[in-house]
C-alpha cells in the first residue's frame, strides 16, 4: 500500500485540475530536480499537476492558496517548494554559523504536526535530503526548545500559540532571519476562530521580520476563496491576493440517507431506532467511521452498538474528553486496521488519516453542507474512488436537513461561515507580546497590524485604546499609571516595564479557553470520595458534574458509571454495569444549523414536489401539516398559537439555529410580559421556538391587541437586547473569555487549589463592577461584539427579522399541529429559560419549611 | 428600628440574641442598634494592580456605595467591621481622598470599630474609628477568624462562606451566612471578594451539623437552606 497522504497515485490515472494552464512536460521537469524525479519514478508515481503548479508559483516568488479535497496530496504539494529549495542549498561550512528556520509549518492540532513530521520523514530520508525537521508544541520539553533556539531545524512544525511565543522572544529577529516559507495547513478551520486572529497577527509580524516571506495555505473547499487569498498576504496595499490553485473533487461521493423501516422519531437526538441498521452496515464494511455531533451522543451510540454487537466486532470510541492514553490506543489500532468501527466526535474531523476507512456514517444532522463534505472526505482517502457515506437522521426535522445537505453536497454548495473582523482581546494579547519581543513604535505596529486582512478595518482610535488597556487597564479613572505593564520611553517606544510582565505573558498566551473540567477516577462503589482510587478515565466538565448527586449514573468512556463524589479536582466514580444511565445527556449539537441549510429546509417545506424524495412517513407528516395548519413559503415565518391544558402556546418556525432562537425567545418573552400575556417559559431548537403563557396570545394577535408584526419588530434588537444582555449569563461567560485572552485575569493553572477561591476574583464580580462604573470600557465593547456573533447569534436574528417583515403567517389552531409536535416534546426535557434562579432557591427553602413545619 | 423597604431579612436567634440577616450581606442587632459588616477588602483592586493584575479600579467605590445604602437604611448607632476591612496593610494609606472622605461621612456620629483581620492587623492609616482585636457587645463576641472549636455567641468572618444547591438540574451558588444557632460566620461584603463553600474542610468542626443552615443571599430575601440540600463546589 502506498502512503495515501502523498496523494500517491499511479501515473496512468489522471485528475481533473481546474484553472491550471498545463505546463509543457519539459518545463515541469526543469522545475523538479533529478533526485526528486528519480524518487517518483522508482515508485511508479508521477507528481500531480497541482503539485507542479504550486512549485512553479512558489519559485516565482508568489504566495499560494491550494484548495483541494482530502486525498489530493496537499501536504507534499505544500512542502515541495521547501524540499526542492533545501536540496539545492549549499552545505553549511563546518564551524560556520547555524542557519535559521527555513520553513515554518503551522497546523491547528498538535497531533497533526507530529503526524506530518512522521510522514514527511520518509521521502526525505529515501531521497537522502539534507533536511532537519522538528516539532515544537506545548508538550516539547524545555531543554529541546532551548536547543531549537540555538540550533534551529530547517523545518519547524508548530501551532499558532507557539508561533506567538516565538515572535515574543527577544531573539525573534535572528531566529527567523532565514525564513522563506510559512505553510499553513487546514487553513479553512484555523481562520474562523480567535486562534486565526492570533495567527493572522503572528503572520503580519513575520512579514515585517522577513519582508520576502511567502505563505502557502492548504485548505479544504470554502465558499469564498478570495477571503483566504487576502488573508495569506499583506493587505498593504489593500486587496493583495495570494495565487489560487483549485483541485476539483475526485469521484462523486455515494451518499445515502438511511431509509429506515423503523418509525423515525418526532424529536430527540439519540437515533436509537437506527442502531440495528447501523450495525448491519458496519458488518458489511471493512472499517466504518461513525461521526456524531457531541460527546454524549458518542457515548450513547457506542453503548447501544455494543448492546447489539453479537459478533463481538472491535468497535472503539474516540472523543476529546477521554484520557490521552486511551485515545492513543484507539489511534494506534486504527492505524493498523485492527478496528471495524470507531465512534468519534470532531476530534477526528481534521486531516489526520488513519487506516482504511471505507464507510462514513453520520449520525444526527450535519448542520452544514461543507462540514458534511469534509467529514465524508475521511472515507477512502483516494480521490479517484468514490467515498461511501450514510446519513442517519435522528428525528423528522433532521430528515429534512439531511436531505438538504445531501442535495447541497451533490451540487457542491459551500456554506463555510464568512470571516469576521479580528477580536480586540486577541489584539491586546498580541500588543503585549510585541512589547515582550522588543520595544515597539505604535505607528509602525499599527501599520503592521492593519496589513493582516483580519484587522484591516481597525481604526487608530481603537488601536490606541487597546495600547492604553495593555499599559494601565485603559480605565477612565486613571489610577494605575504607576503599575503600568508597558511604558513609553523617551525615544517614543513602548517597552515592558518589568521582566515579570513578560513571564506572565508567556504563561497566558493563546486563545483557547479551557472549560473547567475534573479528572474522572475509578473507585470501588460506596467508598465515596475517600478511597485512593484506580485509573483516570478522562475529564468531564465541572458544570455537568455540579448537577449530579452521589448515586446518579451516567455514560462516560463507554461505561455506565455511578457518581460517588468530588474531592479537590477529581471526580470519583464506580462501575455500574447492567444499569441504565439515569442522568439524561445533553442532546443538542454545538454547531448551529447553517444559514444555507436552513434556507434549503424552508424551500423543501414550501415545495410539495420535493417531498417525493423524502421517506413516506416524513412526507405524510408534511401533508398532514398542510391539511391541519399550513406550511410557510420559503421566505415567510409561520407562527401557530393553540391552547393545551391550562396554558397557551405560541410556536414559531424561523429555522435559524438554536442560538438565534434562544435570543429571540428571551426578547419575545420580555415583550409578551410587557403586553400582559404572562409568559412562563420557552424552549428553542435548531428549527423552532415555543413560548407558553397564561394569556391567550393567539387571541391577542387576532384582535390586534398585540399585532404580530409589532411583536417581531426589529427594534427588539435595540433597548430590549441591551437590557437583557446586561444580566445575561451568556455575556458573563463571554466576558470571562475576553478577560482571560486579553490578559486582564490570569488562567488557572493546574495545581492551584480550589480553596483559594475566596482570594481569587471571579470574572463575574469584575464584570459587575466594570459594567456599573464604566460601561463603555473597551473590554465590554469586545465582549458585546463577541456575544452578538457567538452565543447570541444576533446577526442571524437580525437578518431573519428583516426578512420576515410583512411576511408573518399566523394560524390560530384548535389544537397542536403536526409540525409543532417535535418541539412540544422538548418541553420539560430542555432547560427552561426565563425562570430566575431565586425561584429555585425559594423551592429549596420551602422544602425545609414544609419539613420543619415552620 | 428602620428596615429596608424592598428587602426581606431573616431574623434568627444566636445565643439568645436576636439578629437580622440582611440579603445584602450585613447583620443587624436591633437591640444594640448595631450593624455588622465583614471582609470589605477595600482597595483590593489596587493591591492586585501592584502585582500586575490591572482589575477595574472601581471596587472601593462599589463597596462603599453598597455600605452607604445599608447604613442609610438602618441608621445604626454602632458599626463593627469584622476584619479584612482593607485588603492589605497599606490599603488605607492608598485610599483615594474622595473615598476617604466618603467613609468619614459614613462614620460620622457613630461608634465605629475596626476589628483587626489577617489582611489588616494594624489600625488603618489616616482613618478614624477604634481598632480592636475583638469586641463583646450584648451577649455576642465579634472577632475576625472563627474559633476552631464549637462556641456560643460568636460572630466572625474570614472564611467568605457561600453555598450551592441544585434544583431542577440547575445549580445556584450564592454567598451566605453560615450558622447553627450558636455562632455565625458572615459572608464577605467587598465587591471583589471570592467565596468558599461551607462544605469545605476549612469549616470542619465549627458547627453543630443537624442545626446548620446556610442563609443564602437572594436578590431581595434570604433563603434558609438545610445542610442536606447543600452541594460542594
Amino acid at each position: 500500500m502506498f502512503p495515501k497522504w502523498l496523494g500517491g497515485y499511479r501515473a496512468a490515472r489522471y485528475l481533473s485540475c481546474v484553472n491550471i494552464e498545463a505546463y509543457p512536460q519539459r518545463e515541469l521537469n526543469a522545475l523538479l530536480p533529478q533526485r526528486f524525479q528519480n524518487w517518483f519514478a522508482l515508485r511508479g508515481w508521477a507528481p500531480r499537476p497541482h503539485q507542479f503548479e504550486l512549485l512553479a508559483r512558489a519559485q516565482a516568488g508568489h504566495s499560494v492558496l491550494l484548495i483541494a479535497p482530502t486525498g489530493a496530496g496537499k501536504t507534499l504539494a505544500g512542502f515541495l517548494p521547501t524540499l526542492v529549495d533545501l536540496e539545492a542549498r549549499p552545505k553549511r561550512r563546518p564551524g560556520g554559523a547555524h542557519r535559521g528556520i527555513h520553513t515554518l509549518y503551522i497546523s491547528p492540532l498538535k497531533a497533526l504536526a507530529v503526524d506530518i513530521e512522521r510522514n514527511l520523514g520518509k521521502p526525505v530520508s529515501e531521497m537522502g535530503l539534507p533536511v532537519a525537521m522538528e516539532t515544537r508544541t506545548g508538550d516539547t520539553p524545555a531543554h529541546k526548545r532551548q536547543r531549537q533556539k540555538l540550533v534551529p531545524p530547517d523545518i519547524l512544525m508548530t501551532t499558532p500559540e507557539q508561533l506567538a511565543l516565538l515572535i515574543a522572544g527577544s531573539d525573534a529577529q535572528r531566529f527567523f532571519a532565514d525564513l522563506r516559507y510559512v505553510v499553513l495547513d487546514e487553513l479553512h478551520s484555523l481562520v474562523t476562530s480567535k486562534r486565526g486572529h492570533l495567527l493572522a497577527l503572528g503572520l503580519a509580524r513575520l512579514r515585517s521580520l522577513v519582508p520576502g516571506l511567502q505563505a502557502i495555505g492548504l485548505s479544504a473547499t470554502v465558499s469564498d476563496p478570495d477571503e483566504l487569498r487576502r488573508w495569506l498576504v499583506s493587505q498593504n496595499p489593500p486587496g493583495n491576493m495570494a495565487d489560487l490553485i483549485t483541485v476539483s473533487g475526485g469521484a462523486k461521493p455515494e451518499i445515502t440517507i438511511l431509509d429506515s423501516d423503523e418509525h423515525v422519531p418526532w424529536s430527540g437526538h439519540s437515533a436509537r431506532y437506527a442502531v440495528p441498521e447501523i450495525y448491519e452496515a458496519v458488518k458489511k464494511h471493512r472499517t466504518t467511521l461513525l461521526f456524531v455531533n457531541t460527546r454524549s451522543q458518542a457515548e450513547f451510540l457506542f453503548q447501544e452498538l455494543w448492546r447489539v454487537n453479537d459478533d463481538n466486532l472491535p468497535i472503539a470510541l474516540h472523543h476529546g474528553s477521554l484520557d490521552v492514553s486511551q485515545r492513543r490506543r484507539v489511534e494506534k489500532a486504527m492505524e493498523t486496521n485492527s478496528l471495524r468501527a470507531i465512534v468519534a466526535t470532531s476530534t477526528l474531523d481534521l486531516g489526520i488519516d488513519w487506516g482504511d476507512v471505507d464507510l462514513v456514517i453520520h449520525v444526527g444532522a450535519p448542520k452544514g453542507a461543507s462540514r458534511l463534505a469534509q467529514r465524508i472526505g475521511r472515507s477512502n482517502h483516494r480521490m479517484d474512488e468514490p467515498s461511501r457515506a450514510i446519513l442517519i437522521p435522528a428525528n423528522r426535522f433532521e430528515v429534512l436537513e439531511c436531505r438538504a445537505a445531501l442535495e447541497a453536497n451533490y451540487l457542491g454548495a459551500q456554506d463555510t461561515p464568512p470571516l469576521v473582523d479580528g477580536a480586540l482581546d486577541v489584539l491586546a494579547q498580541h500588543v503585549l507580546g510585541s512589547a515582550c519581543g522588543a520595544p515597539f513604535n505604535a505607528d509602525l505596529l499599527y501599520d503592521e497590524i492593519r496589513s493582516a486582512a483580519s484587522y484591516i478595518n481597525l481604526d487608530r482610535h481603537t488601536f490606541d485604546r487597546v495600547i492604553d488597556f495593555v499599559a494601565t487597564g485603559g480605565y477612565a479613572l486613571r489610577g494605575y499609571e504607576r503599575y503600568a505593564r508597558i511604558r513609553l520611553t523617551k525615544e517614543g517606544l513602548w517597552r515592558v516595564s518589568h521582566p515579570r510582565v513578560a513571564q506572565q505573558y508567556r504563561l497566558n498566551v493563546g486563545t483557547i479557553i479551557e472549560v473547567p473540567a475534573l479528572n474522572v477516577r475509578y473507585v470501588r462503589q460506596g467508598r465515596g470520595a475517600v478511597g485512593r482510587g484506580g485509573p483516570t478515565l478522562g475529564k468531564i466538565e465541572e458544570a455537568f458534574l455540579e448537577t449530579l448527586v452521589p448515586g446518579d449514573t451516567f455514560l462516560f468512556a463507554g461505561k455506565v458509571l455511578r457518581f460517588e463524589g468530588i474531592r479537590e479536582n477529581e471526580c470519583f466514580v464506580s462501575n455500574a454495569p447492567g444499569r441504565d444511565a439515569k442522568v439524561p445527556y445533553y442532546g443538542g449539537g454545538k454547531f448551529p444549523l447553517s444559514t444555507y441549510l436552513a434556507g434549503e429546509v424552508r424551500a423543501m417545506l414550501a415545495d410539495p414536489d420535493r417531498w417525493k424524495r423524502l421517506p413516506d412517513q416524513v412526507a405524510d407528516w408534511l401533508r398532514m401539516q398542510a391539511d391541519k395548519s399550513a406550511l410557510p413559503r420559503r421566505e415567510d415565518l409561520l407562527v401557530e398559537t393553540f391552547a393545551r391544558g391550562e396554558r397557551h402556546y405560541m410556536v414559531a418556525y424561523p429555522f435559524e439555529g438554536r442560538l438565534a432562537h434562544q435570543t429571540l425567545g428571551m426578547l419575545l418573552t420580555r415583550r409578551l410580559e410587557r403586553a400582559g400575556a404572562g409568559p412562563l417559559g420557552f424552549v428553542a431548537t435548531d428549527y423552532a421556538l415555543a413560548i407558553w403563557a397564561l394569556g391567550d396570545m393567539g387571541h391577542m394577535f387576532q384582535r390586534r391587541q398585540l399585532p404580530l408584526a409589532e411583536l417581531f419588530d426589529e427594534d427588539m434588537l435595540g433597548d430590549d437586547l441591551e437590557a437583557w444582555l446586561a444580566d445575561s449569563w451568556m455575556l458573563k461567560r463571554t466576558f470571562r473569555a475576553c478577560a482571560l485572552i486579553s490578559g486582564l485575569i490570569e488562567k488557572r493553572h493546574p495545581g492551584q487549589e480550589k480553596s483559594g477561591r475566596q482570594v481569587t476574583v471571579s470574572a463575574d464580580l469584575i464584570y459587575d463592577v466594570l459594567r456599573a462604573h464604566e460601561p463603555d470600557h473597551i473590554l465590554l465593547q469586545a465582549t458585546r461584539t463577541d456575544a452578538a456573533a457567538g452565543l447570541l447569534d444576533v446577526r442571524r436574528l437580525a437578518e431573519m427579522l428583516s426578512r420576515i417583515r410583512g411576511r408573518i403567517m399566523h394560524k390560530h389552531l384548535e389544537r397542536i399541529s403536526p409540525l409543532a409536535v417535535p418541539i412540544m416534546l422538548e418541553v420539560g426535557k430542555e432547560p427552561v429559560y426565563g425562570a430566575a434562579s431565586d425561584s429555585l432557591l425559594l423551592e429549596a427553602a420551602d422544602l425545609i419549611e414544609e419539613a420543619m413545619g415552620e | 428600628m428602620r428596615t429596608a423597604a424592598r428587602t426581606q431579612s431573616e431574623a434568627i436567634v444566636i445565643a439568645g440574641e436576636r439578629v437580622v440577616c440582611d440579603p445584602r450581606g450585613v447583620l443587624y442587632m436591633p437591640d444594640m442598634e448595631l450593624l455588622v459588616v465583614s471582609d470589605l477588602h477595600l482597595e483590593k483592586g489596587s493591591s492586585l494592580a501592584r502585582r500586575g493584575s490591572l482589575l477595574p479600579p472601581y471596587d472601593t467605590a462599589a463597596t462603599l456605595q453598597r455600605l452607604q445604602a445599608v447604613i442609610a437604611d438602618y441608621a445604626p448607632r454602632r458599626v463593627v467591621s469584622l476584619g479584612d476591612s482593607f485588603h492589605d496593610g497599606e490599603g488605607a494609606a492608598r485610599l483615594p481622598e474622595i473615598f476617604r472622605s466618603r467613609l468619614e461621612v459614613l462614620m460620622d456620629g457613630r461608634d465605629w470599630y475596626w476589628v483587626a483581620g489577617n489582611h489588616d492587623p494594624q489600625p488603618p492609616d489616616g482613618v478614624s474609628g477604634r481598632t480592636v482585636q475583638e469586641i463583646a457587645i450584648g451577649g455576642l463576641t465579634f472577632r475576625h477568624e472563627p474559633s476552631a472549636h464549637p462556641i456560643e455567641g460568636e460572630i466572625a468572618g474570614h472564611l467568605h462562606p457561600c453555598a450551592r444547591i441544585v434544583q431542577r438540574g440547575r445549580s445556584v451558588r450564592r454567598r451566605c451566612f453560615a450558622s447553627d444557632g450558636s455562632r455565625v460566620v458572615m459572608p464577605a461584603f467587598g465587591a471583589y471578594t471570592g467565596s468558599l463553600n461551607v462544605l469545605d474542610r476549612a469549616y470542619h468542626g465549627l458547627f453543630s451539623w443537624p442545626d446548620f443552615r446556610a442563609y443564602m443571599l437572594g436578590s431581595s430575601r434570604v433563603f434558609a437552606i438545610a445542610g442536606a440540600l447543600l452541594r460542594p463546589g
